[in-house]
């Protein structure tokens, strides 16, 4: 019986995931392709896939490997890029405490923005299961395979077809982050972190070693916590009438 | 011999990201104010990497034109999120209207 359910969960937690998935073929193919025209061996590429697995990052350590940054500025940039992913531990905290320690490491080594998006939503639901960690479990798998498989069919497109790189296929990257983004702007202090973030980026480009994207992220956050205090506020009262 | 320092430093700062939350729990408090900042970091910090890609694709100057075929699949992409309301809608959507886009371009047609 519990073996049925915790297939049962494995099996929706995959399915639930699927369309991600779809979203993240071009994303893995084009992260193969590129990664050796930029200076990433094969064994590289694929290596950051199996043991790193975290596809905006990879993206942009192939970026900074192409621009000739040396690897202590790409780990630093990583832990930046890579920072949002606490904000997913920090949500499902209630649930995953609960679980052996086995399962805590194997969930977060596999806590992608895909697969957290999707599992929040099954612990949320207010049933019975005992066995929602195999949800989340049959979400993660089914992105790290296709994730890992979708790198090596990269690897072999990118020696077939030298130059793919000019096809701009980097931009499935900016479609996906854009898709991921539009769900946060929700309010006012969420808008100002994202025009703050993008305008400091545009103008400090020039940085070395991509410092540019780290001014930006902590002045986009700063924007956005500053705005919501002062929303608040004003929203408050505090003497303050109208416009 | 770099790039195994390079995979192993991401690998350990990822999982660490991903995991050390959990072990320390009991022990870690959240101010309210860093609870908050957290909610900004993941739109802040991909915004901070579609910006440049889409304004600057070369890394030289910034293109503000119709012409950069980088902006308007952005625009594109951004108009069919805010519609759709759907990942995979946007991204394909997205994609294939930069495709067509640079295509048209690289024709000549306009």
């Amino acid at each position: 019986m519990s073996t049925r359910s915790r297939r049962l969960e494995f099996l929706n937690g995959a399915r639930d995931t699927l369309p991600l998935v779809i979203g993240a073929v071009p994303f893995g193919i084009i992260f193969g392709t590129l990664a050796e025209g930029a200076g990433l061996s094969a064994w590289g590429a694929m290596g950051m896939s199996l043991f790193v697995f975290a596809g905006s990052s990879q993206f942009i350590a192939v970026g900074l490997i192409g621009a000739g940054t040396v690897w202590p500025m790409i780990v630093l940039t990583t832990f930046v890029v890579n920072f949002r992913h606490l904000l997913y531990t920090a949500t499902l905290l209630p649930y995953l405490a609960r679980l052996p320690r086995r399962w805590q490491v194997v969930l977060a080594f596999g806590l992608t923005d895909e697969t957290f998006a999707v599992s929040v939503g099954r612990w949320g639901r207010w049933d019975e299961s005992a066995f929602k960690h195999w949800y989340q479990f049959g979400s993660m798998l089914l992105m790290y395979v296709n994730w890992n498989v979708c790198t090596l069919v990269g690897i072999a497109a990118g020696r077939l077809l030298r130059g793919i790189g000019g096809w701009g296929l980097d931009f499935a990257m900016v479609a996906a982050f854009i898709g991921i983004v539009i769900p946060f702007l929700k309010d006012r202090p969420h808008y100002c972190a994202v025009l703050v973030a993008g305008g400091v980026a545009l103008v400090f480009n020039g940085l070395p070693h991509k410092l540019g994207l780290i001014v930006a992220s902590v002045l986009g956050i700063a924007a956005g916590v500053a705005a919501e205090a002062l929303m608040n506020s004003l929203s408050s009262g505090d003497g303050v009438k109208g416009d | 011999m770099e790039t195994v320092w390079m995979v192993s430093g991401m690998a350990l700062v990822t999982f660490s990201i991903r995991y050390l939350l959990l072990p320390l729990s009991s022990r870690i408090h959240f101010s309210p104010i860093v609870q908050r900042a957290l909610g900004y970091v993941p739109p802040a910090v991909l915004a901070a990497i579609i910006v440049p890609a889409a304004l600057l694709p070369d890394g030289g100057e910034i293109q503000l034109t119709w012409r950069n075929p980088y902006l308007m699949g952005a625009l594109l992409t951004a108009a069919i999120g805010w519609r759709f309301r759907n990942m995979l809608v946007t991204i394909l959507g997205g994609m294939a209207g930069f495709a067509v886009w640079q295509w048209v371009l690289r024709a000549g047609w306009i």
